[in-house]
């Protein structure tokens, strides 16, 4: 994999002079290489990984799984597409297994989610069946673990 | 009740080790950002934790033979033939020790004795003074300098050599200063030791870690130097596992022996559980070895880049995790400068004293760390220069 991606990847913070030492290249060249990235679409933006559960009013996340009957010529597209348009959305994956696509959904509460949910997807044409779970608390988010203390074990020994 | 003369003047009479001194400072004081410690911030490879906890899981928690196991001193032959192209009989000139310490010190126990003089290239790591002292013989110290890329000369190594001299210390890749020796550099020393008759103690733990392209090279796999060498290498930190306490030394089989009958008489035999755990790291292990030397390779490119901007001077280290900076610049001791820049700005590096009196002027820099660790401790260091700076010109 492309080292400076998978270093923007973990961190997008790194500056260009730290990427460029990091990797042992010239700075204007990573800078060109980031501009690449981005204008191609390979790099799509830059944000932080938060921990929701620690932030007062946060809201609410679901897991929704989707049934659809695929569309001649488009197969899942039109409707994924139809699906992401929606602001509440947070991805949509398709999978392959015992359901056709997958959904983060945000919502400020319960009956947010579920009225989404009920109004919008489960009415929406070529929906065969939903299944909503709601996540009840965070351990790992973009790779990033939100339970490891940040204390460093190691002991000062010789 | 007063114990001077209850305990053995041979230890009171060594000197604590400088780092301890510096370590007891820093762990009074709350929130420092450590650039100190000298192993590695991953964990254990968890396949390697498995094989460990597997082992528990069946029972297995008896004393192993003295010398190891047999899968694992045969593991440990086949990964020096694959990375070091050296061919050693497992049965017998291979014994497992607790960490490579360990092995140094029954090493030079079983080499060197009153009267006899061991080369010890310094700046290096605190133990081998001490372990050759306990061992009754007399440390001969040779300066290993910057402009030499603190590697070891042949010529430093012939103007000590007297006819006392037994034995050479090649703590390569170096602990504090991150300098190798290569193949060159070895053949001419390999010459004055085969000329001088001399044995080597190569203490190669850190030999997995090497960066730009350089591979270690092994001085046993010189041209007549198996048979004077005993190489010391061990799982910490290659596959970042200091707390399971394993190492090993190979050599010619009757060094080996005389080793195993110390080992067995002062430790039995080397943790079981790390035994399993190593078998495991050396047959599975490689891919890791190879992520973690990236990972480092990376900090040490950004720390190294970073000093030198800011004006610390920085020898470009090919080895292990540490980076040793020049800090004359500041008109500080070492001992001073980490003092300082530990009370103003909450960093802690080694004074590079601690390594030796001619690691007087450097301070040792672990970049075992997160870059973003790292990122901190640099800023936090700049501010400490300008603020040096600033003082001088007031």
């Amino acid at each position: 994999m492309d080292k400076l991606l998978q270093l923007l990847s973990e961190n997008s913070s790194l500056s260009t002079e730290q990427l460029a030492l990091m990797l042992g290249e010239p700075e204007d060249y990573i800078a060109a290489q980031i501009k690449e990235y981005e204008n191609s679409g390979v790099i799509r933006g830059y944000r932080a990984v938060v921990n929701w559960d620690e932030v007062p009013d946060s809201g609410v996340m679901a897991m929704i799984e989707l049934k659809v009957a695929p569309q001649l010529q488009k197969g899942f597209d039109d409707i994924a597409e139809r699906i992401l348009a929606y602001d509440q959305v947070e991805s949509v994956y398709l999978m392959a297994g015992a359901y056709d696509l997958l959904l983060t959904v945000k919502g400020k509460t319960i009956q947010d989610v579920s009225a989404f949910v009920a109004k919008h997807l489960a009415a929406m044409e070529g929906i065969l069946a939903t299944a909503t779970h709601f996540m009840l608390k965070r351990y790992k988010e973009n790779g990033v673990s939100l339970v490891d203390t940040k204390k460093d074990g190691r002991e000062m020994v010789i | 009740m007063d114990y001077t003369d209850k305990i053995a003047k041979s230890i009171s009479t060594v000197k604590p080790s400088g780092i301890r001194r510096f370590f007891d400072i820093v762990n009074e004081m709350d929130h420092v950002i450590s650039l100190s410690v000298g192993e590695p911030d991953f964990q254990t490879p968890w396949h390697v934790r498995e094989a460990g906890i597997a082992s528990l899981e069946k029972g297995k928690t008896w004393y192993t033979p003295n010398r190891g196991f047999k899968e694992l001193c045969s593991e440990i032959v086949k990964f020096y033939k694959r990375k070091y192209n050296l061919t050693y009989d497992p049965l017998h000139e291979c014994v497992v020790t607790v960490g490579g310490s360990e092995a140094i010190d029954i090493a030079l126990r079983c080499l060197v004795t009153r009267g006899d003089e061991v080369l010890l290239p310094q700046p290096s790591f605190v133990c081998y003074e001490p372990l050759t002292i306990m061992a009754g013989a007399t440390p001969v110290l040779i300066e290993t300098k910057v402009e030499d890329n603190f590697r070891l000369t042949a010529a430093q190594i012939e103007e000590k050599i007297t006819d006392r001299t037994k034995l050479l210390i090649l703590p390569y890749p170096n602990n504090p200063t991150g300098a190798i020796l290569e193949k060159e550099e070895l053949e001419a020393i390999a010459e004055v030791v085969k000329k001088h008759d001399l044995m080597v103690l190569s203490d190669e733990i850190y030999s997995e870690l090497t960066y730009g392209g350089k591979q270690h090279v092994s001085v046993a796999s010189l041209d007549g130097m198996q048979e004077r060498t005993v190489v010391i290498n061990g799982f910490s930190k290659s596959y970042a596992m200091t707390g399971w306490r394993l190492g090993y030394a190979l050599g010619p089989e009757p060094i080996i022996a005389m080793m195993v009958k110390l080992h067995q008489f002062c430790i039995m035999s080397a943790p079981t559980t790390a035994q399993y755990a190593a078998i495991e790291a050396l047959r599975n292990g490689d891919s890791d070895i190879e992520a973690m030397r990236n990972e480092y390779d990376m900090r040490r490119r950004f720390v190294v880049g970073s000093l030198n901007d800011m004006g610390l001077t920085c020898f470009n280290p090919e080895g292990a995790f540490y980076c040793f900076p020049c800090i004359k610049s500041t008109g500080l001791s070492s001992e001073e400068f980490c003092t300082r820049l530990l009370q103003s700005k909450h960093v802690a590096l080694v004074p590079g004293s601690a390594f030796g009196d001619c690691g007087e002027g450097y301070a040792r820099l672990s970049y075992s760390y997160s870059i973003k660790h790292l990122t901190r401790a640099m800023e936090l260091i700049r501010e400490f220069l300008k603020e040096l700076k600033d003082e001088s010109n007031r």
